[in-house]
């Protein structure tokens, strides 16, 4: 069985529409969305309803910051447009949307496989993975084989092998990697919504839970419409916006 | 999620199998028939499917499973080495490399299934050697080869001696054991694991003794010891035993061979020193650049190496030991990019027939070519028509004269942009094919030297090009690699005054 897993959609409808369509043509059957659903992009209430939908449909869905940011209001340790971005997205989603984020657990285990947004040492507090020291960290709290996060916005892989010794790798979009069972494995799909390594096209990752065989994926979407959405987005200040769509543009 | 095959633990903690394997025993649906060799790091077992209906399609060659053997408790390098051809060996094809059929997990009894190559190792011939100079050649060739489309598959194996190389009986060789090889797109295991460096002491290039992992020219430098050791009978650098012995590498030369067999060529000298380079940006620098050289001693430029006959004096290697201390190897990025910058282009030329506008817009997009790509090897090819039928010896002593003057003319073409780019050390050689058919020579040299992108020109149409279609349009639907076709630049319509100045510069040299 295939899962595909997406992490920090970040409200744009068309780089998670496009990740979907991919998703299910390379046969995954499976999901696991892991967090960040809203804030930065046009569209929070398509994604929202999307991801609701998939939920209904057996797939594990958990919470990531700015999921809690827009139910419990934005936290202190925000960035000025992570803060202005929460409050508009505050303003688009139904009472039932924001029901439906604020029900959403920060951790899903099931058959050796960790879900979580930030980390498996405190997933609540959203530290980032932003090398092998914390990778070391997140994979010695959890006693899963797999972990599967997101937060990151850039696709990574780490391994922890059994004399304790941790490596980093940077995946090569397309290419199968066998996640070896005598070693654990922290897999960051890296961004849907917002990808930041330079590559615009929305980046996720394939898990065939049979062969253990992991695939990062990449996949073009049409990031102008994604652009005009957000200027054309009502109420969201024209700067902010503009920032945001010039990021998409540039994979930023 | 492992229901595919059940087992009675639940698929997180598979049961270990403690006890040592029979023959006649079930492993996952394998059957263990025979234990065809104990190595000393795995053992090898010929095993067949319990129900052939289980075999994906395609499946029809011999299998053996390898099966690690894990010395007194754990041995980190062997698991990890193991756990690295597990990893790799799925991601690599071709005729190269045995087909990878399935793994086994560690937890209960690691394992991986793969064809069975029948053929033996090289490893029996060392003890043979000296070889025949032909059959050390023709090794090598074949060495390069495989090396070549491993290298493209962005793989560096980093373990090449005899003992890896299988000889199939019509000469090609299939490489084997991948424990300590690097893949571009998969995480490197081995990398953090150990503080020691990994490879086989006789063979190990000096990057990897300074821990590069990434570099396919440490292949070419194991398969320059191989090739010398074959050819001489003696090791090139001894069978060091600890990291300072392995390091004298990185300032002590070999001795020449041709110090040891006289009788050995200079050109061959000249190939085998110029693979045992100390730093890799003077080696080949590339497996197929290489091989052309192997396949084409005649046209081979022979530097000081190709005449040394003893290693470099006291002071000279005082001199490197000092500088070794503090050097660090200059690593490619990755194993695709050292061979995607390194390609051999081959520019077609008719020197005779073209006109000296073609020739100049011809030398000016290999100039370019050859300018954006430092690594690039380029192989200035011309062909020289010969009778279908043998030739008295009148003929062929005005044919070697026929050669001779191709060859300067060749030079002569070659020889603005040669002059300008500073290509020197192997980087360029001359090669006259003598053949009825031009366009067939062509296309064989390209193939068979592994030519990456051939230029050529083409002139404009005439009346029979027409009616027998030209050299350039079958080199271009026969050739496997990349042709690009320099037209010949337009000439104004009408021809200008005689008494006018010429338009352009004189393409002579």
């Amino acid at each position: 069985m295939k899962t595909a897993l997406i992490s920090d959609l970040h409200a744009n409808r068309q780089a998670f529409a496009a990740v979907l369509d991919h998703a299910r043509r390379q046969g995954a059957l499976h999901f696991a969305l892991l967090g960040d659903y809203v804030g930065y992009g046009s569209d929070p209430g398509w994604v929202v309803d999307q991801v609701r939908a998939l939920r209904e449909d057996g797939a594990i869905v958990v919470a990531g910051n700015h999921d809690l940011g827009v139910t419990q209001g934005p936290r202190p340790t925000m960035n000025d447009d992570a803060r202005a971005a929460i409050l508009w997205t505050r303003a688009q989603l139904s009472e039932s949307q924001l029901a439906f984020l604020a029900s959403l657990p920060m951790a899903e285990e099931e058959d050796d496989c960790l879900y979580v947004h930030a980390n498996a040492f405190d997933p609540t507090g959203f530290a980032y993975v932003q090398g092998r020291l914390e990778a070391m960290r997140s994979l010695h709290a959890t006693e899963c084989r797999y972990t599967f996060c997101g937060h990151m916005h850039e696709p990574m892989l780490y391994h922890l092998s059994g004399t304790g010794k941790a490596g980093d790798f940077r995946p090569q979009p397309g290419v199968p990697i066998p996640l070896l069972p005598n070693r654990q494995w922290l897999v960051i799909p890296g961004a849907c919504g917002q990808p930041r390594d330079g590559n615009p096209a929305a980046a996720y990752a394939l898990f065939d839970h049979d062969t253990e065989e992991l695939t990062f994926q990449r996949v073009p979407y049409d990031v102008e419409a994604a652009a005009a959405a957000l200027r054309a987005a009502s109420g969201l200040p024209a700067g902010l916006a503009d920032r945001l769509a010039q990021r998409l543009a540039i994979g930023r | 999620m492992n229901d595919a095959h059940p087992t009675p633990a639940s698929p997180s903690t598979p049961v270990p199998i403690t006890t040592p394997l029979q023959p006649g025993q079930v492993l996952d649906g394998f059957v263990l028939e025979a234990r065809l060799h104990q190595g000393g790091m795995a053992n090898l077992w010929q095993v067949r499917r319990q129900s052939p209906a289980d075999a994906p399609e395609g499946e029809t060659f011999p299998l053996i499973m390898k099966v690690p053997r894990i010395k007194g408790g754990e041995d980190p390098a062997s698991i990890v080495g193991f756990e690295v051809e597990q990893m790799i060996l799925p991601a690599l094809k071709g005729p190269h490399v045995p087909r990878f059929v399935a793994r086994g997990d560690w937890r209960r009894q690691a394992y991986i299934v793969m064809e069975r190559i029948e053929a033996d190792s090289l490893r029996p011939r060392l003890d043979q050697a000296p070889l025949p100079l032909v059959e050390v050649v023709e090794i090598g060739i074949q060495v390069a080869h495989a090396l070549t489309d491993l290298h493209r598959q962005h793989l560096v194996h980093l373990d090449i001696k005899p003992s890896n190389i299988l000889l199939r009986p019509d000469g090609s060789v299939v490489l084997v054991d991948f424990g300590l090889s690097r893949h571009d797109f998969l995480p490197d295991l081995l990398e953090e694991e150990f503080s020691l460096p990994m490879g086989t002491g006789p063979y190990m290039s000096p990057e990897q003794v300074q821990f590069v992992r990434n570099d396919p020219r440490s292949d070419l430098f194991a398969l320059g010891v191989m090739l010398y050791h074959l050819s001489t009978g003696e090791r090139p650098f001894g069978q060091p035993t600890s990291v300072r012995q392995l390091r004298r590498r990185l300032y002590v030369d070999p001795i020449p061979p041709r110090a040891i067999r006289p009788e050995l060529p200079p050109w061959f000298q000249e190939i085998v020193l110029h693979c045992l380079e100390v730093r890799a940006e003077r080696r080949y620098q590339s497996a197929a650049q290489l091989a052309l050289d192997l396949q084409r001693p005649d046209a081979v430029p022979l530097t000081a190496r190709a005449h040394k006959l003893q290693r470099s004096g006291l002071v000279r290697r005082f001199k490197r030991w000092f500088l070794a201390l503090g050097e660090e190897p200059q690593a490619p990025a990755s194993v695709g990019a050292q061979v995607a910058r390194s390609p051999v282009i081959m520019a077609a030329v008719d020197v005779q027939g073209a006109t000296p506008a073609l020739l100049e817009a011809l030398r000016e997009v290999v100039r370019r070519l050859m300018q954006t790509e430092p690594g690039a090897r380029l192989a200035c090819v011309g062909v020289m028509k010969t009778n279908r039928l043998g030739m008295d010896e009148l003929t062929d002593a005005q044919g070697r004269s026929h050669h001779v003057q191709q060859l300067i003319a060749l030079k002569n073409w070659a020889h603005p942009m040669t002059r300008e780019l500073a290509l020197e050390d192997g980087r360029l050689t001359f090669h006259v094919l003598e053949a009825p058919d031009t366009g067939d020579a062509l296309i064989e040299f390209a193939a068979k030297t592994g030519v990456d992108h051939v230029v050529m020109g083409a002139r404009a149409s005439s009346v029979i090009r027409r009616y027998l279609g030209s050299v350039s349009a079958q080199v271009v639907t026969q050739c496997t690699c990349s042709v690009t076709v320099v037209r010949e630049p337009p000439q104004p319509d009408d021809p200008p005054p005689p008494d006018s100045p010429p338009i352009s510069p004189s393409a002579s040299n």
